[in-house]
């Protein structure tokens, strides 16, 4: 077998699962040990320094990290990263002096960005530090996208959007309020040196079936309707309303009735609750305020009369499900729902009709724009896609990630350097050992269970539209829910040249992560021969070089590992020890674009 | 040490033994042993085949004398019964406890001072008598608990940490379990479980008492170059006569055993191991040929491992004194205190 590659960053990174998931890499463990101590304007600023909106991500993140965590794996529910993050973005101080500086002088470099969503915010946090004059071209008269008007006020108020887009916009963006742009070849002729477009995906899907036409003055797409709510153009609600679909803008569209008027609200869903797109969170929120989710109803037709909607026709669904797949299905009944208002949240595309087909900008089959994965650079050079308009809707944090990395290339491109010449991520280590049985993290297990989020009572959630639902955690919340938190970016790093065999960390080990062995001929067979088999094929296993007594192998699955630095106690000889993995993560600013600048002259 | 106890965590993934327990569940207190002593390691072999075994930890009673390795009975089986007595005397212990509750899975943890230097004549007669025990020594060549002076089976010319050599001769357990009329004796490494975790099954197993000398290096004052009782030396030097396959219990009825070629051994749980010979020439049933085996090996520096000597036919103890056979607890008060006057009648018979 051959021995694990740790010089290569990718190896530590990846034992940080929830980091690793993140796709802007966040420094999770890092800000957490940081809340722990009280530091919470540290830990927004580390949080910030990866997703630039800690506040609005603290309470509005899709949260792949959670899923990802390790503490879900030796417990029953992942640390409460998210809220967490909330906490910092809460309690921090007044932060305007660490922000970046922005230089008076210039770089002579104007950028246009279209839309001011986050994607296009994430670039212009990145470039106005760098000296760039960045124009900002919006269709509404606010700033902020999706995150202003569709989600709603009562998950994500209005003030802490405008706080954290305010450190952007305050570098100096040169914001155009209520300037749709209508042509990209206008655009273009005003002479940028880059262009970036984050329009998102704005095109709600249609469903269309008998009578959506007849019933059209009653039946509404969720993205619309949600935006018409958040203007205020919206005021009300039928008392009885159909949701069509199952995924997070359909549990917007149906708590969002509730506030405007509605009584009885039921979410339509095609399948079975496995196959929900919506968070499980955001299920049990809506659950909680009494929305009543219907699995199995396929929509057939609406039913008008009269000119009147009247409700909508379902076949009742049967599954063959086997392996978590649907293998076949068939319609048992067909049911008649009555309903005044339907809202369709069945999904949403990416549509640029002021994108003109003949300026070197491809689109493919499904007329989405042609854009690479690693650059997001379109196929016209110096013109730069992110967010949702780049590979179809997605999130925030994606967003923001895709608007690190376009600014990396815009940085580039505009000093003449090739867009794909990118710096990799790098993994620093360094060792967390204070004294003989000491060390600088709180590596102790705490059994503690995942702290729950309060929510203002149900009686009082609806007499204001925008009253945000969850509390936040108190300080007893908090103090529990970081000592939750593994910290995987201790890493267990192995010397092979120090160890004697003894077999200590292997017995101490909580979770029978370690085995020596002389090795196997292949990784599958080598996971059946630990102590304790490694099912979870996801999670890589370290393995040594020969060892010095035997020539045998120690081994490690990284699954279960909780960092708790037995092993590293244990060990005569030091042979392990816990270090903090630090990945550093370059960004735009870390590209020297100019070395003849930097350099001294004379 | 460690100053953290070992947490209980419920993984995904933990396996458990029929009688639904998981591995941890046969653990005991956080050790306060050297980080890295092989009583550790032994510790670890014992909790493994107490679980794989399934025994509840209330059939099991242990006992110990005094000494490092004499702690480490409160570090496994933390709901076993147990008594930590004298230095030397965890036999004296052991055949109480057996004489009157014969029917507790007994097993008795020493060290080679503990059991070859104080406890010399406690080791012989346990031996002969043939109690229902598990006896190991965890031999490191020193005593550790008092800082590393050497024992009584520390090698002639092994060097102490301070340079000094022994020149004493040292006394083998194996060969004088065989040459006491014992009826089992095995020798194992503590860096080895492939090897260690068999034998103590085996040794739970074996009717009467099974000696286990259990090579289990002293990190911190015998593991040094010069020592022949270190992990390196140990590694470099033993050589293994027997090599144990489990047959799982379904099997166990219908397999054919080569008794020339292996020895079978019958475990709680109705499995068997067999312990397969690795050496063409090597009978671990011929009391003779054995300790000319280990005479012979001995004198070229080898340190000869496996299962190296077993008459399951030998009484024990209970089947030589013609005890009663229950468990004393379980004999009726009136019968087991018959009162003042049959005591009388019986001393009468004896004038
Ligand atoms: C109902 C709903 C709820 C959601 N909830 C969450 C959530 O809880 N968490 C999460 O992470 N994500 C959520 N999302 C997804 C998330 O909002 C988006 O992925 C994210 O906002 C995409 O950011 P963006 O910058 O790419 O685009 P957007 O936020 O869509 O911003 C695009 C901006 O461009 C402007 N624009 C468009 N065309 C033009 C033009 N031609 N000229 C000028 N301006 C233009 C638009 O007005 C808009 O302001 C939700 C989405 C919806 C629909
Ligand atoms: C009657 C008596 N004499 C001497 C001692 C001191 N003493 C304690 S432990 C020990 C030796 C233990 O050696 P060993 O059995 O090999 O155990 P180890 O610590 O090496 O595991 C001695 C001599 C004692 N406790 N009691
Ligand atoms: S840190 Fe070491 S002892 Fe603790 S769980 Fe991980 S491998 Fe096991
Ligand atoms: S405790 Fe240290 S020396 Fe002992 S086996 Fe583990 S790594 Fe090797
Ligand atoms: S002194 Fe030696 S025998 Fe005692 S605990 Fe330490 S290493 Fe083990
Ligand atoms: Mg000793």
């Amino acid at each position: 077998m051959k021995p694990t590659e740790t010089g290569d960053s990718e190896y530590f990174h990846r034992v940080v699962d929830c980091q690793w998931a993140c796709p802007a890499h966040t420094d999770i463990p890092e800000y957490i040990r940081l809340i722990a101590q009280g530091r919470f304007t540290d830990a927004y600023m580390v949080n910030r320094e990866s997703n630039i909106f800690p506040g609005i991500l603290g309470r509005v993140c899709d949260r792949p990290c959670e899923p990802a965590c390790r503490r879900a794996r030796v417990d029953e529910k992942p640390v409460a990263i998210c809220r967490l993050k909330r906490v910092a973005a809460d309690h921090k101080d007044d932060i305007r002096e660490r922000l970046p500086k922005v230089p008076e002088k210039k770089n002579g470099k104007r950028i246009a960005l279209v839309g001011a969503g986050c994607a296009s915010l994430a670039v212009c946090n990145d470039l106005m530090p760098l000296g760039y004059e960045c124009t900002i071209f919006e269709r509404l008269s606010v700033p902020g996208g999706l995150m202003r008007y569709n989600i709603p006020a009562f998950r994500l108020p209005a003030e802490v959007l405008d706080e954290e887009i305010g450190y952007i916009i305050d570098m100096g963006v040169d914001l155009r309020l209520n300037a749709p742009v209508a042509s990209m070849k206008a655009l273009l002729d005003e002479g940028y040196d880059a262009v970036f477009v984050g329009s998102g995906a704005p095109k709600g899907k249609e469903l269309n079936l008998p009578g959506r036409e007849e019933g059209d003055a009653r039946i509404h797409i969720g993205i619309e309707w949600l935006e018409s709510v958040a203007f205020g153009h919206t005021k009300g609600i039928g008392e009885k309303v159909l949701i069509i679909g199952v995924g997070n803008t359909a549990m917007d569209c149906c708590r969002t009735s509730l506030r405007v008027g509605a009584e009885s609200v039921k979410v339509m869903a095609r399948k079975p609750r496995q196959f929900f797109k919506a968070s499980d969170w955001e299920l049990e929120d809506a659950e909680e305020e009494q929305v009543e989710i219907i699995i199995n109803h396929s929509p057939k037709e609406f039913v008008v009369e009269d000119g009147q909607l009247k409700g909508m026709v379902f076949e009742v669904m049967e599954y063959d499900i086997e392996d978590g797949r649907i293998t076949d299905s068939r319609v048992v009944e067909e049911t008649f729902i009555e309903a005044d208002d339907v809202i369709l949240a069945i999904g949403q595309e990416t549509a640029f009709p002021w994108i003109e087909r003949d300026i070197g900008i491809e689109f493919n089959e499904w007329d989405e724009p042609v854009v690479d994965r690693e650059t997001y650079q379109s196929t016209l050079s110096g013109v730069f896609f992110g967010g949702d308009a780049a590979f179809g809707p997605e999130n925030i944090i994606w967003a923001v990630e895709h608007g690190h990395q376009a600014a990396i290339s815009i940085h580039n491109f505009v000093h003449d350097k090739p867009v794909t010449e990118r710096l990799p991520r790098t993994v620093k280590l360094s060792t967390r050992k204070m004294g003989i049985h000491e060390w600088s993290y709180s590596n102790d297990f705490d059994p503690a269970a995942r702290r729950q989020m309060e929510h203002v009572p149900l009686a009082e959630r609806f007499r204001e539209i925008d009253t945000e639902v969850e509390l936040g955690f108190t300080a007893e919340q908090t103090a529990c829910e970081v000592e939750r938190c593994l910290n995987c970016d201790i890493q267990t790093v192995f010397f092979d040249k120090l160890c004697i065999e003894c077999d200590a960390c292997i017995d101490i080990c909580p979770t029978q992560c370690l085995t020596i062995t002389p090795g196997a001929d292949n990784e599958d067979a080598l996971r059946q021969e630990l102590t304790a088999p490694a099912e979870n094929t996801d999670q890589p296993l370290y393995i040594s070089e020969q060892l010095e007594q035997t020539g045998r192998l120690m081994v490690k699955d990284e699954n279960v590992c909780l960092h708790c630095g037995l092993c590293a106690e244990r060990c005569p000889t030091a042979a392990w020890d816990m270090q903090k993995s630090f990945v550093d993560i370059p960004y735009a600013r870390d590209h020297d674009v100019m070395p003849c600048r930097q350099r001294k002259t004379g | 040490m460690s100053f953290i106890t070992k947490p209980k965590v419920e993984w995904s993934g933990q396996r458990r033994n029929p009688l639904g327990l998981t591995i941890r569940d046969y653990e005991g207190g956080m050790s306060t042993l050297c980080a890295g002593c092989g009583h550790d390691s032994v510790t670890a072999a014992l909790v493994q085949a107490f679980w794989e075994l399934a025994i509840k930890p209330e059939q099991v009673i242990k006992m110990s004398g005094i000494g490092c390795s004499s702690k480490t009975p409160a570090y496994f089986l933390n709901g076993a019964h147990g008594f930590n007595s004298v230095h030397g005397r965890m036999p004296s212990v052991a055949t109480g406890a057996l004489a009157a509750h014969r029917d507790l899975i007994a097993v008795g943890i020493s060290g080679d001072g503990d059991s070859l230097s104080i406890g010399m004549g406690q080791f012989a007669h346990a031996v002969r008598r043939n109690i229902n025990l598990l006896y190991i020594i965890e031999n490191n060549g020193v005593y550790g608990l008092t800082k590393g002076q050497f024992s009584a089976s520390a090698d002639p010319g092994s060097k102490s940490k301070a340079g000094i050599e022994n020149r004493q001769q040292a006394i083998d357990p194996v060969a004088a379990a065989i040459s006491l009329g014992g009826s089992f004796a095995a020798r194992s490494f503590s860096g080895d479980k492939k090897q260690l975790v068999p034998l103590i099954k085996a040794g739970l197993a074996h009717p009467g008492c099974a000696v286990l000398d259990v090579i289990s290096p002293c990190v911190t004052f015998n593991d040094h170059e010069g020592s022949t009782k270190s992990y390196a030396w140990t590694r470099e030097h033993h050589e293994s006569v027997t090599v144990a396959d489990l047959v799982e219990p379904a099997e166990a009825i219908e397999a054919n055993y080569d008794e020339g070629e292996e020895l079978p051994v019958k475990l709680h749980d109705d499995s068997v191991i067999r312990f397969r010979k690795l050496e063409a020439d090597y009978d671990p049933g011929d009391r003779a040929h054995a300790l000319e085996y280990l005479e012979r090996h001995r004198a070229l520096g080898k340190v000869v491992t496996g299962l190296l000597y077993r008459d399951s036919d030998l009484p024990e103890f209970h089947q030589l004194s013609g005890t009663a056979l229950q468990p004393l607890r379980d004999i009726e008060f009136d019968c087991l205190n018959p009162g003042a006057d049959a005591l009388e009648d019986l001393q009468r018979k004896m004038r």
